[in-house]
């Protein structure tokens, strides 16, 4: 086959979702560092959000099937920590679909700014740790929902 | 006479002591899953405990590196026994009510949080790194043990109480922190790590701070036990421990899957 570009590798890494959070893909999310051709092995760069996230196995799982499927035979998955994670790497595109799938897109307030299901600014902290290391538990006063913020780190 | 430990021998020393104090405080939090008094706080403490289990495979993963003879982070956590950890003797104690995780949670987090980012100017770029990843999520390790400290401190009498007797009891493990040896005289050396010593005003000056808001009195001692971070004399209750942590090893060794 002939070699893809690295653009066509970053579109089609578009295309794997986040295990946790489904609706937004592994570039969203910002874990995906790098993409380079050494020869004809194919080395992909990936960040982990938080150290114990069990997710992260389960993503380089996804990531090698995803270009095993396309083809991809030797690949590379290499672990890089520095520079390291922040939400500030999420895609606008991805903080969108956060919110319309009822998590909070990360603030620089520390906060939510709103409600992610009836848009009240009236919201308060229930926990800082939620469902995952990465979000927080907070609650809306006005519908009453409970919801979680992807924290800010 | 002594010869100067070589640079990689205490480096290895140095990243056993880092990861073997996240490995140990993670199990010993991980412990409260199921069991703690709401559910938020059962959250809190698993969350707790995989960042530091998750620090812990950076920390062995390098120390399985440096060492050079392939062993991974698992092989390390799983297949040593006591006398080869090296961890503070504060992470093994067991977990007590939970005022007294969350004090000595705190009385970690202080050190933890001081203690990275020293090593964020680390002369070794991958321990740098880690220091890096790990000082984010310790910074907010930090922010919730210190908040119920306070909480917990400043709140009902019984809960005071609780807190105090927590804050007696943990203290004289806490200058073990701050003990320095030939380990930590070749980091500095090497400009890898600080030296322990030269932590402590930072340290006084922080939990000083918190444990005034959570009006509790630091008792007058200095009195330190030790022999954890060397591996020379550790509690009793590390061994019962790692029958728990180790047990799937032990029971089937090699297992995999």
């Amino acid at each position: 086959m002939t070699r893809p570009s690295s653009d066509q590798i970053w579109q089609w890494l578009d295309t794997v979702p986040d295990p946790e959070i489904p609706v937004i893909s592994l570039v969203d999310l910002g874990v995906i560092r790098g993409v380079e051709w050494n020869g004809d092995v194919l080395t992909v760069a990936v960040t982990p959000t938080y150290s114990g996230c069990p997710a992260t196995t389960i993503i380089n799982l996804d990531i090698e099937t995803a270009l095993r499927d396309k083809g991809i035979e030797k690949l590379e998955l290499k672990r890089q920590l520095s520079p390291a994670w922040t939400t500030d790497w999420l895609s606008d595109k991805g903080r969108a679909k956060l919110e319309d799938y009822g998590i909070a897109p990360p603030q620089p307030a520390g906060g939510p700014d709103r409600c992610p299901n009836c848009h009240s600014g009236n919201v308060t902290k229930v926990s800082q740790f939620g469902s995952t290391p990465c979000k927080a538990h907070w609650r809306c006063q006005d519908c009453l929902e409970p919801f979680d913020y992807f924290k800010c780190i | 006479m002594s010869t100067p430990l070589k640079r990689d021998e205490a480096f290895l020393q140095f990243l056993l002591r880092m990861g073997d104090n996240t490995l140990i405080l993670g199990h010993r939090v991980s412990e409260w899953c199921g069991h703690a008094p709401v559910l938020e706080e059962d959250i809190a403490l698993a969350n707790t405990a995989l960042d530091l289990i998750g620090q812990t495979q950076f920390w062995l993963g390098l120390a399985g590196e440096v060492q050079g003879e392939g062993k991974s982070a698992d092989d390390i956590a799983f297949l040593r026994d006591v006398w080869d950890f090296r961890n503070l003797l504060l992470v093994e104690v067991p977990n007590g009510d939970f005022g007294h995780t969350l004090m000595r949670q705190f009385l970690f987090d202080a050190w933890h949080s001081i203690q990275l980012g020293r090593l964020l100017k680390s002369s070794d770029a991958r321990v740098a790194a880690i220091a890096e990843k790990t000082a984010k999520e310790v910074a907010y390790h930090l922010e919730r043990s210190a908040d119920t400290v306070v909480g917990l401190g400043d709140g009902s009498e019984e809960s005071r109480r609780r807190m105090q007797e927590a804050l007696d009891y943990l203290w004289p493990y806490v200058g073990e922190m701050f003990q320095s040896d030939d380990v930590d005289a070749a980091m500095v050396a090497a400009g890898i790590a600080p030296d322990p010593a030269s932590l402590r005003d930072e340290y006084d000056a922080l939990i000083s701070r918190v444990l005034a808001g959570a009006t509790l009195t630091i008792p007058d001692s200095r009195f330190g036990h030790k022999g954890g971070r060397t591996g020379k004399m550790h509690t009793e209750h590390l061994g019962h421990l790692l029958t728990q942590m180790q047990w799937l090893q032990r029971a089937y060794p090699g297992a995999n899957w």
